[in-house]
């Protein structure tokens, strides 16, 4: 009986009240986000992670800028027909150097994770374009402002700083070499090639928007789709050693 | 104004250094226009120098035209002297945001079923459909929990609202906030976190205006004379504490430069979705839920003229709902990358959070005991009463959606949209239209202009709502299990495309749904213009219920 009346000093405090609501408030929050920074399971350990390339990165701005995440995801879950349909299901560290992920809450066009290689550069120019000319029941909007809009790499290396600050392990070399880096990876047969993969593990370099003499926002777009999921080799990946 | 018997007018601490601020604020903005890496954010900046050099303008206007004396707290009749002002502004703006928030709805429903509506890269679907969310849950939502939180406040206290120019600051600047997001989306400026998408610079004026928003609340509260604190501002309370505790959690970033507009959010991957659907699944439980609820637990009982079901059930609803609530978060996150342990957290609190959700229910219906005849004559009260049921509906089709095994079919269809939708439509905009219903006669003090409309946007809306829940569950449905179907060799049967294109004709009837629902809007807003500008009721009698018959 007499705790009802104890709600009363609740009730006649609002300074009592906001700190019982801040109490209660705080503690599924806590025990939920705090230990998954420091769990050590929680990304799992795996060879082949590295952060974005500046173009890949400049990329990946253009997909938040246009808001793809509404309508694809990025997160292939461990069910049957998703992992037949889109590949091995993701890993937590291959979004790990991710601000902000993007693993989306909706699949009104299909799953990206691992769109890259599956499809020529060609492929997809066309299909930002006009999707409906590869793809005749999509129900996408037209991208084809990217392939005429030219790329605004300039600040890209302050992009990288503010990325290694937050834990991106993105080395002053990097970011020094950044706007060098651009031009190499959006360029065919460049010499320079070998000094972007030695600094970027893997990263591809080619004209990917068919218009050698520019670089354009497709460019970047399509670098960056070109390299989602390719990153692990799961033919060397031990599931059974990430089980948590 | 020469009066030489009256005090000599001094401008206060309030009105002098909030115009000094704006006008630092509009200085700094002129600066980072000049400087802006992109012309889009140079674009805001100069709406930054323009609102601040108006409102400076506004406060310097007031002062000279305002009597040497504040307002007093009491009127010579020892009622108190409420500050509506602020209240009306708040009210007018849902109405406009609400309409301009259905029909962007509609339109990217239309774009879905007919993609040649994305016509231009600022109208394409993934920039208009944030500029929907934000309209519908931040705009129209918003100001009508600003608008209903500074009039209930002031009615349960019985005391004027805190503040000179505060009250004033906190819609007016939550009003700019909404601009500057929205015109942000079409121009492609968003940190693309769902439901958190306006960048650092807006966010960090949501901040101020919003922590100006809980002193004015607070303040309010310490000026009651009533000795307890009405169950409505615990809500009221709750819902400002915590959206403040979730958007400085989900949202600190570090700018690229203060000439950008881009930033970077301090978490990434797994911790980010994490931090993510902890804020995305509690602004549904403390903005749209904890917060509509403080106006189901005033303006249903004041509407249904009976007292609150239950005191006892609503402290403990109260305290299980806030509670619960928090937890659910992971459930977004099924079979993701997060850890299994807190998926299962997040599934179990979700499945608990269904008994204080039925509590609520319970005791919003069930205060209509002894009034149950009123649902046949007061279209109001049967929208709000309505609302509740939706309310109980889709609290629990959410922690049915939370077990893991269903949320592996329904997850990222439209089922999940369809939910939303019960709950956002039914729910949400319901019990705010039957607020604001109530709240349009009683603050212009006019009898409302007519029930027959109010039961006319009644029908035509809830069948609006009926067709587009029963589209997206068909739709999300049968777009999982199509997903996941196999042929007798074992193979996929659908390539995805062609599970897209089954979904065309409940995309037509979802967007049908839409547009009678904005219609019922419509209607509404045409209602209550008439009833602003019919003539005054004598006396009190506008704050008094329209007579039931």
């Amino acid at each position: 009986m007499s705790l009802w009346q104890k709600h009363a000093i609740l009730e006649k405090n609002s300074i009592v009240l906001v700190i019982g609501i801040l109490l209660v408030i705080a503690i599924g929050g806590l025990v939920e986000i705090v230990p998954l920074f420091y769990l050590k399971n929680t990304i799992e350990k795996v060879d082949g992670i590295r952060p974005y390339t500046p173009l890949e990165l400049a990329g990946r701005n253009i997909y938040v800028r246009e808001g793809c995440y509404l309508c694809h995801s990025q997160m292939i879950r461990p069910l049957r027909d998703e992992v037949e349909r889109y590949g091995h299901y993701s890993l937590a560290a291959e979004s790990m150097y991710d601000h902000p992920f993007q693993w989306g809450s909706k699949r009104t066009g299909p799953d990206l994770a691992r769109v890259g290689g599956k499809y020529s550069d060609a492929w997809h120019r066309d299909h930002l374009r006009d999707p409906r000319s590869v793809v005749p029941g999509s129900v996408m909007p037209d991208y084809g402002f990217l392939a005429k809009t030219d790329l605004d790499y300039k600040h890209i290396a302050q992009d990288m700083k503010v990325q290694a600050l937050l834990g991106t392990p993105y080395t002053p070399e990097m970011i020094e070499d950044a706007m060098k880096d651009v031009a190499i990876q959006a360029s065919n047969d460049n010499p320079d090639a070998a000094e972007l993969t030695k600094r970027y593990p893997k990263a591809v370099a080619r004209d990917f928007d068919g218009n050698p003499g520019r670089v354009t926002e497709a460019d970047a777009l399509i670098a960056y789709l070109q390299m989602l999921g390719t990153e692990v080799d799961f033919k060397m990946y031990d599931d059974k050693a990430n089980i948590r | 104004m020469a009066n030489a018997l009256a005090p000599q007018k001094k401008m206060t601490f309030g009105e002098g250094g909030l115009a000094l601020s704006l006008v630092g604020l509009a200085i700094l903005s002129i600066v980072i226009a000049a400087k802006a890496y992109t012309p889009e954010y140079a674009f805001h900046a100069y709406l930054f120098t323009a609102a601040s050099i108006a409102a400076v303008f506004a406060i310097t206007n007031r002062y000279f035209d305002r009597p040497a004396e504040r307002p007093p707290l009491v009127n010579a009749d020892g009622r108190p002297n409420y500050n509506m002002g602020p209240v009306k502004f708040a009210t007018i703006a849902a109405m406009f945001w609400g309409i301009a928030g259905f029909a962007v709805g509609l339109y990217i429903a239309l774009e879905l079923a007919f993609p040649a509506l994305n016509f231009a890269q600022w109208f394409n679907f993934g920039r208009l459909r944030p500029l929907h969310t934000s309209a519908v849950i931040f705009a129209f939502g918003g100001n009508v929990l600003l608008a209903t939180s500074f009039y209930v406040v002031q009615r349960t206290c019985r005391a004027r609202l805190a503040g000179d120019l505060a009250p004033w600051f906190v819609v007016l600047g939550y009003n700019f906030f909404i601009l500057i997001a929205g015109t942000g989306y079409l121009l492609g400026i968003t940190q693309s976190k769902e439901y958190a998408e306006p960048e650092w610079y807006s966010d960090l004026w949501l901040t101020i205006v919003w922590v100006t928003y809980l002193l004015v609340f607070l303040a309010t509260i310490w000026r009651r004379t009533e000795p307890h604190i009405y169950v409505a501002n615990w809500f009221y309370l709750a819902f400002i504490v915590t959206i403040a505790v979730l958007h400085l959690g989900n949202n600190p970033a570090i700018p690229v430069s203060i000439f950008s507009s881009k930033s970077y959010i301090a978490w990434s991957g797994v911790q980010d979705a994490m931090v993510q659907w902890w804020y995305g699944h509690n602004a549904v439980g403390f903005f749209l839920t904890a917060g509509f609820l403080a106006i189901m637990y005033y303006f249903i009982p004041k509407r249904a003229d009976r007292p609150v079901y239950s005191y006892r059930l609503s402290i403990i609803h109260f305290w299980a709902l806030i509670f619960l609530y928090i937890w659910a978060g992971p459930h977004h996150l099924h079979y993701t990358a997060l850890p299994d342990w807190a998926q299962t957290l997040g599934m179990t609190f979700s499945i608990m959070l269904w008994m204080p959700s039925w509590g609520g229910m319970i005791n919003g219906i069930m205060t209509l005991s002894g009034a149950w005849d009123k649902l046949r004559t007061d279209p109001v009260l049967r929208m709000m009463v309505v609302s509740v049921a939706f309310y109980g509906m889709s609290t629990f089709e959410g922690p049915m959606m939370s077990v893991k095994i269903v949320n592996s079919l329904s997850h990222y269809t439209d089922w999940t949209i369809g939910h939303v939708h019960s709950g956002a439509l039914g729910w949400v905009a319901y019990i705010s239209f039957g607020a604001v219903y109530c709240l349009v006669p009683w603050l212009w003090n006019r009898r409302l202009y007519s029930l027959k409309l109010v039961n006319w946007h009644f029908w035509i809306s809830t069948i609006g709502i009926v067709l587009y829940i029963t589209s997206m569950w068909v739709s999300g449905i049968l777009q999982g299990l199509m997903w996941r179907a196999y042929t007798s060799l074992g193979f996929l049967e659908y390539s995805f495309v062609e599970t897209v294109e089954a979904m065309h004709p409940f995309y037509v009837i979802r967007a049908l749904g839409g547009f009678l629902f904005l219609c019922g809007a419509l209607i509404m807003v045409f209602n209550l213009w008439k009833t602003v500008y019919s003539e005054a009721v004598a006396g009190e009698a506008g704050i008094q219920l329209q007579p039931a018959e």
